[in-house]
């Protein structure tokens, strides 16, 4: 028999003080590893989203109120399609691509759709090319010092990329990509022919779904869009796929110098919200975690001091037997630090099942276990009930060994 | 060897001073057999808490073996109880959630003893006092004579020279008060120094000598004076 034989026995012995104790530490470790999981793989998701999207600044005409990044180009305010050319022809450096737009009501058989016009970059090769500023092999901007993107990369000149890096390399005058619902809505297909804005285009590529408003949108080349609506060399929106370090560096001002009546917003500023709301949760986690942690000390002092009593006799036993005041120091934080760990593992399975099970119902977030959280976890229930048996075990250590006998 | 020089031990109760035991000097020799016999109250146990090393007197000396006992540390003072000095209990004192075995393991354990060591002493003990088919039972699963028997087994595991017994047989009937007198007795024959507290007459009986105390006061008496 060793000390631990003793402390595993006691504990099964009387567990039901113990599981009160034990779930207040596990609630606070779940608590933390379900909101901490959640929220950093929210994160990541945000930054996977932001990467994949291409596109982290806006530049928009003024006085535009931003609601919402992806119909940012719907507002009816537009400003000169020459600004796309001077931004191509500044050879900033982060920039990395460029996607005006112009967005357009029109109707499709009486059904009313958004149809948006964009500038393939061939437009943009074709324009740099003639200025003659060797930037074929970097069309637009000089990429010095930039990260590298998806973005970045894909020179496919599949219709497709258009759902993911908001560019696309071909478009011809009369063809006409359709989002996924409005494919749907208008049961269109490759091939079909559109007419819109009383002319007919044809249908090149249907996009695969993005789960944004580009769904629901009809995609034209943006000069078609401009002269059948008779809007002019105008566009709503220009996209800037710039690699993060330098939007969130001097790209902002720089542009700001290069177009100063126009509104410059980063996707960092969209997204920030998001982000706020994580840190927050983030925050609140430590909190719960905190004051759980707390209730679980107490509760653990509470039931340790009880311990103590109600074996006051057996303590004094031992000591009459032999056992140094070190021994039953050892024996009550041995408990305490049994409980500890079992209550962080325990905290962290539930916490990470939560997490797994809520994440994507509520957030639409896939999580993984975090093992870091399973050190912080047992670490800091261990730390909180050794802490909160401290005194108890102080008390039991000192008791009068006197006590075992009948009249003292 | 014993020996207890002028030893008084007062309490404070209610603002007043309690005298348990009253200058008190008495020598004990290696493998005595003493009772210690008086009404309650009259000092019997916190002579024998003196005795065990577990409350330091209010003045005076004690000396075991010529080494005076609350010279020692607190520490040193659980280690010599640990290697000299075994307790008999009035109600036993037994681990209730613990098996017959485990308990008399516990000072073995204490001792620093292997797992297997702990475990053929204590079975080696428990067929001494007969409860080789009782090694795992729980306390609550045997007789008070049982509990008894296993709690002397438990004594006797870090073989003291020295054995304190409290009440032993207060707890129980007449013929299991017999057995357990017994086995004090062969310990006694064994070698070892026996000091029990009782207010029973025919335990007191089993012992070599009897001291009587009355109001902290000690005094040595035959048998017949105490009858």
């Amino acid at each position: 028999m060793k000390l631990r034989t003793m402390i595993w026995k006691e504990l099964w012995q009387r567990p039901t003080p113990m599981l009160t104790s034990l779930a207040a530490v596990m609630l606070g470790v779940t608590a933390l590893v379900a909101i901490q999981n959640i929220t950093v793989f929210s994160e990541r998701k945000i930054a996977g989203d932001m990467e994949s999207l291409g596109a982290n600044v806006l530049v928009l005409p003024p006085n535009v109120t931003l609601q919402d990044y992806y119909a940012s180009d719907m507002h009816g305010h537009t400003m000169p399609e020459e600004y796309v050319t001077r931004l191509a022809l500044a050879r900033m450096p982060g920039v990395q691509n460029l996607a005006p737009k112009l967005c357009v009501e029109a109707e499709v058989d009486s059904a009313p759709v958004t149809l948006t016009g964009i500038l393939p970059r061939s437009e943009f090769q074709a324009k740099t090319a003639w200025q003659g500023l060797a930037m074929l092999t970097n069309p637009v901007g000089s990429d010095r010092g930039c990260c590298t993107t998806t973005a970045n990369l894909n020179t496919d000149s599949n219709p497709d990329s258009l759902a993911t890096t908001r560019t696309i390399q071909e478009l011809g005058d009369r063809e006409l990509i359709l989002g996924r619902d409005v494919a749907e809505k208008l049961e269109a297909k490759i091939g079909d022919k559109l007419t819109l804005l009383g002319t007919d285009f044809v249908v090149i590529s249907v996009l695969p779904s993005t789960g944004t408003i580009d769904d629901g949108r009809l995609f034209a080349h943006l000069h078609s869009v401009q002269e059948l609506s008779g809007a002019g060399p105008v566009v709503n929106v220009i996209e800037i796929m710039a690699c993060c370090e330098d939007a969130a560096g001097s790209l902002i001002t720089d542009l700001s110098s290069e177009l100063p009546d126009t509104r410059i917003v980063t996707i960092a500023q969209i997204v920030e919200t998001q982000v706020a709301v994580n840190g927050l949760m983030a925050r609140l986690s430590w909190v719960f975690f905190g004051v759980l942690l707390l209730v679980g000390a107490a509760s653990i002092a509470s039931v340790m001091y009880s311990n103590v009593t109600e074996r006051r006799k057996e303590i004094g036993t031992l000591m009459a037997l032999g056992a140094s005041r070190s021994f039953v120091t050892r024996m009550f934080l041995g408990k305490a630090t049994l409980l500890g760990l079992t209550g962080g593992l325990g905290g962290f399975v539930v916490g990470t099942i939560l997490a797994a099970v809520l994440g994507p119902q509520l957030l639409g977030v896939d999580v993984q276990p975090m093992p870091e959280l399973l050190g912080i976890g047992m670490g800091a229930a261990t730390i909180v009930a050794i802490v909160a048996s401290l005194f108890p075990a102080r008390r039991a250590a000192g008791l009068d060994p006197c006590l075992v006998f009948n009249e003292a | 060897m014993y020996q207890l020089r002028f030893v008084t031990q007062t309490y404070q109760r209610r603002g007043g001073i309690v005298t348990a035991v009253d200058d008190c000097n008495l020598e004990i020799p290696d493998n005595d057999f003493v009772a210690i016999v008086g009404p309650s109250g009259s000092g019997k146990t916190t002579l024998l808490s003196v005795l065990g090393g577990m409350l330091a007197p209010t003045s005076g000396a004690v000396l075991l073996d010529g080494k005076s006992l609350y010279s020692l540390t607190v520490e040193q003072r659980t280690a010599l109880r640990k290697e000299k000095i075994g307790f008999v209990f009035q109600s036993f004192n037994l681990v209730s959630w613990l098996t017959a075995l485990e308990n008399v393991q516990i000072p073995l354990m204490l001792a620093g003893k292997s797992a297997e060591q702990q475990q053929q002493r204590a079975r080696e003990l428990l067929d001494r006092v007969g409860l080789s088919d009782r090694v795992n039972h729980r306390p609550a699963e045997l007789s008070q004579g049982q509990q008894q028997r296993v709690a002397l087994a438990r004594t006797l595991a870090n073989d003291p020279q020295v054995i304190l017994a409290d009440e032993p047989t207060g707890n129980l009937d007449n013929d299991t008060r017999q057995q357990v007198m017994s086995y004090l007795a062969e310990f006694h024959s064994d070698g070892r120094t026996i000091v029990i507290v009782t207010h029973d007459q025919q335990t007191a009986e089993f012992a070599r000598r009897t001291i009587r105390i009355v109001d902290g006061v000690t005094q040595d008496v035959s048998m017949a004076e105490v009858a």
